[in-house]
C-alpha cells in the first residue's frame, strides 16, 4: 500500500499512490571520519566543562580501581591475619573513598549532563539559525514537517552521545588502560591468559556493527515517513475527516507503522547480542583465570588475594567494553542523524547578500524591471523579457489569468528569488547589490495565503514593526477596518489566535494581515490577492483607507477585482509571463485588446 | 500515576504473555548470574583451601556453560521485551491516528500541530522504550535484590541482615526521587512540545517572516523556547545528581559493612573466608544494577509524564454517537434549517437561522468578514454542531445520520485548499480513491483545471505537496474544486472557494457546475455578486443573522446590505462613463 519514490511500481499504483514521501539517501560509509571530527568540534565551545567532567570522571575511575584492590588487600593483610585495627583502618580508607565517589559522580552527573545538554542547545541553535537564513526555494520543495524532524528529533538523537557517550568513552579507555596496566602489574602470566579471547570478541563484533549500521538506518527513513506524514495528516485533517477518508489513511498509515515495527524489531535482533557477546567472552575468560590461576596458586606464584583482586578487575574491564560498544552504537545512530543535520548546515541559500553589499537607503520608490527572466525550475519559465518603469508613488496594477507571471514578479520584486535574466532595480540600484534585510524591511507584502502566529492579535499587527506603540497598532487597524470586528471580541486586541489564526476566519485574517503591513510602513507595498476573501464592503472601506495610505508609496497589486485596479497609474497585463499590453484604465479600454475583453467579461457576469 | 497505565491497559494487555516469557526468563539468568559468585565460593573452598584440584575444570566448565545459556535466556529475554514495547506501541500509534482521524473540528481549532507532533513522536517513544525495557530493568534490579538477599541469607544470615538494613533507606530515597522527578519531567515535555511548536509555526510562516525580515526576531523567538527547554533538562540534571550518586554511594556503603563484620566472623571463625569472598562478589553483583535504578526510575517517570500527554490524546471527549447516528441512505439533498444558533462561548456567532434548500437549488450567502456564512455551512457536514435548533436533511436531523455516509455525500471545499503530497491524480481522487482516471479527469474538466493540469511536463503524475509546489492559488482551488466534485455529492459546498480565480474561470466553472449539479444543492459563499446572482436563493448574513433573502433580482431592487455591495462592485463600471453602451451592446449576443 505505501508507495516511495524509489520503487518500481506499475504506473497506475503510482498515479494512485495515497501518499508520496521523498526519502533521504541513505549513507554508505559506516563511519565517516570526518563527520566525527565536525561533530567533536561543537564540544570545543566548553573547554572547562569538559575538563571539569573529565575530571570528575577521573575520580570515579580511581574509586573504581582503587576499591577492588583495596578489598583484596584487606582480605590478606587485615582479615588471614586477623588484625582488627587495620581492618578498621582499611575500613575506614574504603568508607572514605566512596564519600570521594559519591561527590565526583554528582559532579560528573551534573557537568556531563550541562555538556550534553549545551552542545545540543547549541547545535539546535546554530541549525535553526542556519534555516530561518535559506531562501524561498529550499522551504518551497520541502514539507515544513521535514524540516521540523530534523530541527528537533535528528537533533535530540544527539544527546545521548554528547551527554555520556563521548565522557564514558574517554573514562572508558582510560578504564581499561587502567585495568589492563594494574593486571599486568599483578601478574602478566594471568593477564595475557584471560586477554586471549579479547581479539576473537573483537572480530566477531566488528562483523555485528555493520549489520546494526544498515539496519538502524533502515528504520531512522520509516521513521521519517512517518513523521512526515503525521506533520502533513494532522493539518490536512479538516480534509480527511470531511472526504471520509480515514479509512484509507488508516490502512496506509498501519502499513507504514507496521513497515517500521519490522525494521526497528530487526535492527533489535542485531544489536542485542553485543551484551552477551560480551558476558560470554568475559566468562571464557574467567573460566581461563581460574583454571591457570589455581595452577599458579598451587605453585604458591600467587596469593589466594590476588587471585580475587584479579577476577575483580577481570570484571571491570569487561564492563567498560560493553559500554564501549554501546556508545559504539550510539555513534552509528548518531552518524545517520548529524549527516541530515550537516546535509542542512551545509546548505547555501541562493539569495544572499552579496560581498560588502550596504543596506539600500530610504527608499524612494523608483522600481525598474529591465528585461527580466525567470524559471522557477529548468524547463518551466514564468517570465520571459519583462521590463517596466514605476515611479515612487505610482500604483501598479497587474492583471492576467492563474499563472500568467504576476506572483513570479512580486516574488522576485521581493528577492525571493533571483531573476534568471535581465535586471531589477530600486531607485537605480541593483537588488542584488544591496543588503537583503534592509531591502526587504521596505518592502511590505499582503499575500493571499495570510499567516497568523499564535500570540494576541495586538502581537501579530505588530509583527513588522516590533516599536510600535499599541496606539499606533490600533490606528493601524482602523486604518484598515479592522478595528470593528476585533473590538467586538471577548478580549479585544488581546484575543489569543492560534497558530494560522484558526480562530479567525479568513477575510479577519486577511485585514490583520493588512493592519500589520500597513504598520509596518513599507516604502514599497505589494498585494498580492490581498483581497480576495474580504467582502466587497470591507474592501471598499479599506480602500479609503489605502488611498491615504498609498499616497507616497509605490504600490504592486495584483487583484481580480476592476475596483482595485482601475485607478492605477499603470496596468500591466501578463499573459504566459509576458507583458502584453500595458497602459492606464482609459487607455486600455480604448485600445480595445485583451484588457477591454477582460473588463467586458466582468461587466457582463455582473450586469 | 499507576492510574496512567491502567489507562493505556488495552493497548499493552495482548501481549502481556510476552512480557511474562520474558521476565520469567529474566528470573532464569539472574539466577544464573548469581551462580557465578557461587561457582567462585566452591572453587576458592574447595580447589584453593581444600586442595580438589580435580573439581577445578567441571567448576570452570560450569561457569562458561553458565555464561552461555545466560547469554541465550538473555538475548530471548532482551528481544521478547523489545517485541512487547514494539507491538504495544505499533497498536498505540495506530490508535491515537486513528483518534485524530476522527476528532472533531473544533479540537484542531485548538491544538498546534507542532506539539501533537512532538506527542506522537517523543512521547510515544518514550513510553515504548519503558515498555521495551523500562520494565524488565526495574523488574530485574528486584529479582537481583531479592535473589541476593536469598543466596547471602544462606550462606550467612547475619551479613544478610546488615545488608537488608540498607533496603529501607534505597526504598525511600527511590520513592521520593520519584515523585520529585515527575513534575520535572512533565516540564521538561511540555517545554519541548512547545519548542516543537514554535519550530512548526515558524516554517509555515517562513514566506511571511521573510517578507517582513523577521528572521532575527524569530530567532529570538525559538532560543527563548530552546534555553526553556534547556533549563527544564537541568532541572531534571540537579535532581539526577543527588540521587543517582545516593543510591550507588548506598550499595558501597554496604561493600564496607560486609567487609568489616564479615572480616571480624572471619577472625573470630565463625565463618571461612571463601564464604566471605562470595558473598562479597554477590554484593559487587548488585551494586551495578543498584546503581542504574536512577537511570530505570527516570525512564518509568518519564514515560509516565509522557503517557499523560497521550493519554489527553485518546480520552478527549468523542462526539461520535453511533446509536443516534444510525440513518444511511441516499441523499437528495433537501436543507433545512430550524432555529439554529450557534454559540462561541457566550458569543452567538449564528442567530435564528431559518432556511429551506431543496434538492437542485443553490442557495448563495452573502455578508462581511465574519457574518457566520462558513459557521452556517459547516453545520451541514456536521463539521460542528449547532447550540440550538436543527439542521435537517431530507427531514432528518444531522445528528441521525451515520457521520460517514453524511459527509461522503457532501462535497466540501474549505477557503484554504490543502493538497496532499502526492500526485494531482491523487490528490483529485482524495474522497473516491478507486474512482477511474476518465471520472478524475472529468472533474477536473468541470473545475476547469484539466488545462494546466494538462500542460504540466508530468500531468496528472505531477507531485504536489503541502505547499503545492509550483501551484498558483487559483490552481490549487480548482484542484481541491475537482477533488469536491469528483464525490458527485447530493450537496456541494463552496466556501470561498474560487476566490484566487478570475471572474471569467469562475463563471466558465459555474456553468459547468450547473450541469454536474443538477437535482441537487449547491452552497456558495462568495463576496463577488457574478458568483452569486444565478443562485435560487441568496441569503444575506449580517453578524450571524439572515437580515435578507431571496433572488439577485429581488435584492437588487431591496434596500440593504445585497443592493449596497451590488451598487458598489456595480460602480466599479458606472463610473466608466465611455464603456456602458459599447459593452452592453457587445455582450448581449453573448450572454
Amino acid at each position: 500500500m505505501s508507495v516511495h519514490e524509489t520503487s518500481t511500481k506499475p504506473s497506475d499504483e503510482m498515479l494512485r499512490a495515497p501518499f508520496i514521501y521523498r526519502d533521504d539517501e541513505a549513507l554508505e560509509k559506516s563511519f565517516q571520519f570526518t563527520l566525527m571530527k565536525r561533530l567533536a568540534s561543537y564540544m570545543l565551545p566548553y573547554p572547562g566543562l569538559i575538563v571539569a567532567a573529565f575530571c570528575a570522571t577521573l575520580g570515579n575511575l580511581a574509586v573504581t580501581l582503587i576499591a577492588p584492590y583495596l578489598v583484596g588487600r584487606t582480605i590478606d593483610t587485615a582479615i588471614s591475619n586477623h588484625h582488627v585495627s587495620s581492618l578498621m583502618t582499611y575500613g575506614a580508607i574504603l568508607a572514605g573513598l566512596y564519600v570521594l565517589n559519591f561527590a565526583a559522580s554528582s559532579f560528573r552527573i551534573y557537568l556531563t549532563n550541562q555538556l550534553g545538554q549545551r552542545v545540543i542547545q547549541g547545535l539546535r541553535k546554530e541549525l535553526f539559525e542556519h534555516v530561518q537564513g535559506l531562501s524561498s526555494d529550499f522551504f518551497d520543495s520541502r514539507p515544513a514537517g521535514s524540516i521540523l524532524v530534523r530541527i528537533l528529533n535528528d537533533v535530540n538523537s544527539l544527546q545521548d552521545l554528547f551527554t555520556n557517550g563521548v565522557i564514558n568513552s574517554i573514562t572508558n579507555l582510560f578504564t581499561l588502560i587502567g585495568v589492563i596496566a594494574i593486571m599486568f602489574s599483578l601478574n602478566w602470566q594471568l593477564s595475557i591468559i584471560t586477554l586471549i579471547v579479547v581479539p576473537f570478541m573483537f572480530i566477531l563484533s566488528l562483523r555485528l556493527t555493520i549489520q546494526i549500521r544498515r539496519s538502524w538506518q533502515q528504520v531512522r527513513l520509516r521513521l521519517s515517513r512517518i513523521n512526515a506524514h503525521l506533520a502533513e495528516g494532522i493539518q490536512g485533517m479538516r480534509v480527511t475527516e470531511s472526504y471520509v477518508r480515514q479509512e484509507e489513511n488508516q490502512e496506509f498509515f498501519e502499513s507504514m507503522n507496521r513497515d517500521y515495527m519490522k525494521t526497528f524489531l530487526m535492527a533489535q535482533r542485531w544489536s542485542i547480542p553485543f551484551g552477551p557477546l560480551v558476558d560470554i567472552t568475559g566468562a571464557l575468560g574467567s573460566a581461563l583465570l581460574f583454571w591457570y590461576g589455581v595452577h599458579l596458586l598451587h605453585n604458591g606464584v600467587v596469593t589466594v588475594g590476588l587471585l580475587v583482586a584479579f577476577a575483580n578487575y577481570l570484571g571491570n574491564f569487561w564492563t567498560p567494553i560493553g559500554q564501549l560498544g554501546q556508545v559504539y552504537n550510539q555513534i552509528l545512530v548518531a552518524m545517520a542523524s548529524s549527516e541530515r543535520i550537516f546535509q542542512y548546515l551545509d546548505t547555501r541559500p541562493n539569495i544572499v547578500d552579496r560581498d560588502g553589499a550596504l543596506p539600500i537607503p530610504p527608499i524612494k520608490g523608483h522600481v525598474e524591471f529591465r528585461n527580466v527572466g525567470f524559471s522557477y525550475e529548468l524547463g518551466r519559465r514564468a517570465l520571459t523579457d519583462v521590463s517596466f518603469e514605476a515611479l515612487p508613488g505610482q500604483t501598479i496594477a497587474l492583471v492576467g489569468h492563474t499563472g500568467a507571471g504576476k506572483s513570479t514578479v512580486m516574488n522576485l520584486l521581493g528577492r525571493f528569488y533571483d531573476p534568471t535574466e535581465g535586471q531589477i532595480l530600486i531607485d537605480g540600484k541593483d537588488i542584488t547589490s544591496v543588503s537583503l534585510d534592509s531591502l526587504r524591511s521596505q518592502i511590505g507584502m499582503v499575500l493571499q495565503e495570510t499567516f497568523i502566529f499564535s500570540g494576541t492579535i495586538m502581537e501579530n499587527i505588530r509583527y513588522g514593526n516590533p516599536a510600535a506603540s499599541d496606539d499606533d497598532v490600533k490606528a493601524a487597524a482602523r486604518a484598515v477596518f479592522a478595528s470593528e470586528f476585533i473590538e467586538r471580541l471577548p478580549d479585544g486586541y488581546h484575543t489569543e489566535v492560534l497558530e494560522r489564526g484558526s480562530r479567525l476566519s479568513q477575510g479577519q485574517r486577511q485585514l490583520i494581515s493588512f493592519a500589520r503591513a500597513i504598520l509596518a510602513d513599507p516604502r514599497i507595498l505589494i498585494l498580492d490577492e490581498a483581497t480576495a476573501s474580504i467582502d466587497t464592503y470591507t474592501e471598499h472601506l479599506i480602500q479609503k483607507g489605502l488611498e491615504v495610505l498609498l499616497a507616497g508609496r509605490t504600490a504592486f497589486v495584483v487583484a481580480h477585482r476592476l475596483s482595485t485596479i482601475r485607478d492605477a497609474d499603470q496596468i500591466l497585463v501578463f499573459d504566459g509571463g509576458k507583458i502584453v499590453e500595458r497602459g492606464d484604465h482609459a487607455h486600455l479600454m480604448s485600445v480595445g485588446g485583451y484588457y477591454y475583453d477582460l473588463v467586458a467579461a466582468q461587466y457582463r457576469f455582473l450586469a | 500515576m499507576e492510574g496512567v497505565y491502567r489507562r493505556l491497559r488495552r493497548f499493552y494487555r495482548p501481549y502481556l504473555p510476552l512480557l511474562y516469557v520474558s521476565l520469567s526468563l529474566m528470573l532464569l539468568t539472574t539466577a544464573l548470574q548469581l551462580a557465578y559468585p557461587y561457582l567462585l565460593k566452591m572453587i576458592v573452598n574447595r580447589v584453593v583451601i581444600g586442595h580438589q584440584f580435580g573439581e577445578l575444570l567441571p567448576l570452570s566448565a560450569a561457569i562458561l556453560v553458565a555464561a552461555l545459556i545466560k547469554g541465550v535466556f538473555n538475548f530471548t529475554q532482551a528481544y521478547l521485551a523489545q517485541v512487547f514495547g514494539s507491538r504495544t506501541s505499533f497498536d498505540l500509534r495506530n490508535a491515537l491516528y486513528k483518534k485524530l482521524n476522527h476528532q472533531p473540528f473544533s479540537y484542531y481549532d485548538r491544538i498546534h500541530t507542532g506539539d501533537l507532533m512532538s506527542r506522537m513522536t517523543a512521547d510515544l517513544d518514550a513510553v515504548r522504550m519503558f515498555f521495551a525495557f523500562g520494565i524488565n530493568n526495574l523488574m530485574s534490579i528486584v529479582l537481583i535484590v531479592f535473589m541476593g538477599i536469598g543466596l547471602m541469607l544462606s550462606m550467612n544470615w547475619v551479613l544478610a541482615l546488615v545488608l537488608t538494613a540498607l533496603m529501607p533507606i534505597l526504598a525511600v530515597t527511590a520513592l521520593r526521587f520519584n515523585s520529585r522527578l515527575h513534575p520535572v519531567f512533565q516540564n521538561v515535555r511540555r517545554a519541548l512540545g512547545r519548542l516543537n511548536s514554535g519550530v512548526q509555526e515558524n516554517l509555515m510562516g517562513m514566506r511571511t517572516v521573510k517578507s517582513f525580515a523577521k528572521e532575527p526576531f524569530e530567532i529570538d523567538k525559538f532560543n527563548e523556547r530552546n534555553n526553556a527547554y534547556y533549563d527544564a533538562n537541568m532541572d531534571a540534571t540537579k535532581l539526577w545528581r543527588t540521587f543517582f550518586p545516593f543510591i550507588e554511594f548506598v550499595g558501597n556503603i554496604g561493600v564496607v559493612l560486609i567487609l568489616m563484620v564479615g572480616g571480624w566472623l572471619v577472625m573470630s571463625q565463625r565463618m571461612n573466608l571463601g564464604d566471605l569472598i562470595a558473598f562479597l562478589s554477590v554484593v559487587w553483583y548488585m551494586i551495578w544494577p543498584m546503581s542504574q535504578l536512577g537511570f530505570y526510575l527516570n525512564n518509568w517517570t518519564q514515560a509516565t509524564a509522557a503517557s499523560e500527554r497521550l493519554l489527553e490524546i485518546l480520552e478527549y471527549p468523542d462526539d461520535f454517537d453511533a446509536e443516534t447516528e444510525h440513518v444511511s441512505k441516499e441523499m437528495q439533498g433537501r436543507v433545512e434549517f430550524r432555529n439554529v444558533s450557534v454559540k462561541f462561548g457566550d458569543k452567538n456567532v449564528l442567530s435564528n437561522i431559518d432556511f429551506v434548500a431543496e434538492p437542485g437549488q443553490t442557495i448563495a450567502l452573502l455578508g462581511l468578514t465574519g457574518a457566520g456564512k462558513s459557521t452556517l455551512t459547516s453545520l451541514i457536514a456536521r463539521f460542528r454542531d449547532a447550540s440550538e435548533g436543527q439542521v435537517l436533511i431530507d427531514g432528518i436531523d444531522v445528528k441521525e445520520w451515520d457521520r460517514h455516509r453524511l459527509r461522503s455525500q457532501i462535497g466540501v471545499v474549505f477557503q484554504e485548499p490543502f493538497l496532499f503530497s502526492t500526485t494531482i491524480f491523487a490528490n483529485i481522487a482524495y474522497g473516491r480513491p478507486n474512482a477511474s482516471v476518465e471520472e478524475v479527469e472529468r472533474a477536473a474538466r468541470v473545475a476547469d483545471a484539466a488545462e494546466f493540469i494538462d500542460a504540466l511536463p508530468e500531468g496528472y503524475m505531477t507531485l504536489v505537496g503541502e505547499r503545492g509546489l509550483g501551484l498558483s492559488g487559483g490552481q490549487k482551488q480548482r484542484v481541491a474544486l475537482a477533488r469536491a466534485i469528483l464525490l458527485n455529492p447530493s450537496i456541494l459546498i463552496l466556501d470561498d472557494a474560487t476566490s484566487a480565480v478570475d471572474m471569467e474561470t469562475e463563471y466558465e466553472i459555474q456553468q459547468a457546475l450547473q450541469q454536474v449539479m443538477e437535482g441537487r444543492t449547491t452552497f456558495i459563499i462568495a463576496h463577488r455578486i457574478s458568483s452569486l446572482k444565478r443562485a435560487d436563493q441568496i441569503l444575506v448574513l449580517d453578524d450571524g443573522k439572515i437580515v435578507q433573502r431571496g433572488t439577485h433580482d429581488e435584492l437588487a431592487n431591496q434596500e440593504g446590505l445585497y443592493q449596497e455591495i451590488f451598487r458598489m462592485q456595480f460602480q466599479d463600471f458606472a463610473s466608466m462613463s465611455e464603456v456602458p453602451v459599447a459593452m452592453q451592446t457587445g455582450t448581449e449576443g453573448n450572454c
